[in-house]
């Protein structure tokens, strides 16, 4: 992805779309379906029994919506530390593929940038970044930032929020606040195959997705059945494409 | 405003569990160059990857098979596909699938 082979005059007219400022100007049509989900986040994290300030190192510190949401629950639920640290690694196993998916727009950057873009990779960050590339090819280091931090930001605010109002707030499924998760995938699943318009295929893939999360997690466990079947559902699309 | 040991250990031990597979493709494979089928296949991980969340959160309850008759994710799912495709709102469809769950479970449960 070196910038020397593309043409003067494209280069000039992305400049001004890759700048800092515009990865947060392009976190903002996301900001406020995050910001309801971290709430959701907070209030359930708050009503399992955590204080403000775990809450706060936790949404910082792991920065993961759903495994905050498992954690919560299996904290409220008295798990063990490593069934619940073992748990979140096969829930966020996921982003080793959505990291290896924005790889190629980084290639020319040495590890340690890398590693900074990485460490605040999130499905939603991954979803805008990845309809961006889609829509002018290629992304920078620098919007790529912009949009990080505002997420994370967004969703610090959102999880304290949710924290405090927790207080009030004693049973969050009533209010159908976890659902707050299912449909913010739905939202994403949704834009996304919009904006990449191939719906036979990708919702090929995406039927498959579903059938073999559910057939895997009933026979194997559910701690394998999102990754094993993003794995299948991945390998379908590409030998679908082979043979068109 | 305290945070207790065990809790910090279960923070820590699971941020170290996700920090890894977020960073580590990213920092190895601008290494290495990937094969064109490689890049094909990552290209169908994004779908993959939603539409197995989705099905993992609307048809299992705890690891076991949600039964349709009493599936109130699945009834507050149709809306939100709707509002999603009508709408391209994130947030419309976020607040439509809260409102229904809420309301679902209201009358039914």
């Amino acid at each position: 992805m070196s910038q020397e082979h593309i043409p003067m005059e494209t280069l000039a007219a992305t400049r001004g779309d890759d700048t800092f400022l515009k990865g947060v100007k392009d976190c903002i049509p996301t900001l406020l379906g995050y910001l309801s989900i971290g709430f959701a986040a907070g209030v359930v994290e708050k009503t399992a029994g955590l204080s403000i300030a775990e809450i706060a190192l936790l949404s910082l510190v792991l920065y993961a919506g759903s495994a905050q949401f498992i954690a919560a629950g299996m904290i409220a639920a008295g798990g063990s530390a490593s069934a619940i640290i073992i748990t979140i690694f096969f829930i966020n196993l996921r982003h080793i593929l959505l990291s290896a998916a924005l790889s190629p727009f980084f290639r020319h950057l040495p590890p340690f940038r890398n590693m900074l873009i990485g460490s605040l990779l999130t499905d939603e960050t991954f979803g805008v970044a990845i309809n961006e590339t889609a829509r002018r090819k290629q992304i920078s280091e620098r919007w790529m930032h912009g949009l990080n931090i505002t997420a994370y930001l967004n969703w610090f605010v959102a999880n304290l929020a949710g924290a405090y109002f927790g207080q009030w707030i004693a049973n969050p499924e009533k209010y159908g606040l976890d659902f707050a998760l299912p449909a913010m995938f739905i939202g994403l699943l949704v834009l996304s195959m919009i904006s990449r318009n191939r719906f036979v295929r990708d919702g090929v893939v995406a039927l498959s997705a579903v059938i073999l999360t559910v057939a895997i997690s009933l026979v194997f466990g559910s701690n394998l059945g999102v990754i094993a079947a993003t794995l299948i559902a991945a390998t379908i699309g590409m030998v679908l494409e082979r043979w068109k | 405003m305290e945070v207790r040991w065990d809790i910090l250990l279960i923070i820590l031990g699971a941020a170290l569990v996700t920090f890894v597979p977020r960073v580590l493709p990213l920092m190895l494979l601008s290494r290495i160059a990937l094969p064109e089928w490689g890049v094909r296949w990552l290209n169908h991980v994004p779908i993959a990857v939603m539409a197995a969340l989705i099905g993992q959160e609307i048809f299992l309850r705890d690891g076991k098979w949600s039964p349709f008759t009493s599936n109130i994710e699945l009834l507050a799912a149709l809306p939100s596909f709707l509002v999603a495709i009508k709408t391209r709102s994130l947030l419309g469809t976020v607040i439509v699938g809260i409102v229904t769950v809420m309301a679902l479970r209201f009358w039914f449960i």
